[in-house]
């Protein structure tokens, strides 16, 4: 069967592609629509290196005088009432 | 080898249940684990190193207040990721008291998903700059979406919940999560282009 998929369809279904969450049978017409269409390669190309991007970044370290603070705001709460023990 | 979650954790079950019961060991253990994730997300989602740090706090006082209503089944991150997620839109909106910024601002069709920028990225774009600018970089693109679209592409690309934890988390349906997602994701691609594509390379040169 050919891809029937227009740049539209294709970039309704990118991110269910891009989280390896479509059926064998729409991937390969995903498959079939990018090495048709340039464009739409490199808009896959770069979604998907935009999102690898972000993920490489190491969280930030929580800064020592925040992380004390919330400890002690936690620990007055804590002081102050107990929460109820369950049944 | 105890048992851990996709996410590379421990099965808390037990804490959360000894920390239910009263044990402030137990409860802090999951605030250490936690304490980090959720500053990021706050900051991510209020750009401001001020009111994320009011978020942090009131998101684990709130979850120590109410841990009896969890009924363990959802992840504790994820219930506690809504709560951090509900104050930090309470901090935007405060901010913008003039303005709202609902979660479930009525939302075209999505036309606007068009795309203008075609231009080849470099192979390893982040390379081309140092740690500090790459993170300037992607913190300003990030910024630079609505709150509605911010939101979900926080949740899902940056602190990797899934689609139907994020759908949880923010109280909204799968679909709406998804399609605000690709909005966000196109969006910063548009933004980072200006940034990662190949020199030399035009948007006419594959057209």
């Amino acid at each position: 069967m050919t891809s029937l998929l227009t740049c539209k369809e294709f970039l309704q279904e990118l991110n269910d592609y891009l989280d390896d969450v479509v059926d064998v049978q729409l991937r390969r017409h995903i498959e079939a629509h990018i090495t048709e269409c340039p464009n739409c390669f490199v808009i896959l190309d770069t979604t998907k290196k935009t999102i690898q991007v972000y993920k490489g970044v190491q969280p930030q370290v929580l800064p020592e005088d925040v992380h004390a603070r919330l400890m002690r705001a936690v620990e007055r709460r804590q002081t102050a009432k107990k929460p109820a023990a369950s049944p | 080898m105890p048992a851990t979650t996709e996410a590379g954790v421990f099965d808390e079950s037990g804490l959360v249940a000894r920390a239910r019961d009263g044990d402030s060991g137990a409860f802090n253990e999951l605030v250490n684990r936690y304490s980090r994730k959720i500053y990021r997300l706050a900051k991510h989602i209020t750009q401001n190193d001020e009111d994320a740090e009011d978020v942090l706090q009131e998101t684990f006082l709130k979850a120590y207040e109410h841990l009896n209503g969890f009924q363990g089944q959802s992840k504790f991150y994820t219930w506690i990721v809504r709560i951090a997620v509900n104050e930090s839109l309470m901090k935007l909106r405060k901010r913008k008291s003039d303005r709202t910024v609902p979660l479930d601002e009525p939302l075209d069709t999505g036309e606007d998903t068009v795309v203008r920028e075609i231009a080849v990225w470099d192979e390893n774009p982040e390379q081309k700059y140092s740690r500090e600018e790459l993170a300037q970089i992607l913190d300003e693109a990030v910024q630079g979406l609505k709150p509605v679209f911010r939101t979900v592409f926080v949740l899902r690309d940056i602190e990797e919940l899934s689609t139907e934890e994020a759908a949880e988390a923010l109280g909204i349906s799968v679909p709406a999560v998804k399609s605000r997602l690709l909005r966000a994701r196109l969006q910063l691609r548009e933004k980072l282009s200006r940034f990662f594509k190949r020199k030399g390379d035009d948007v006419f040169a594959y057209l």
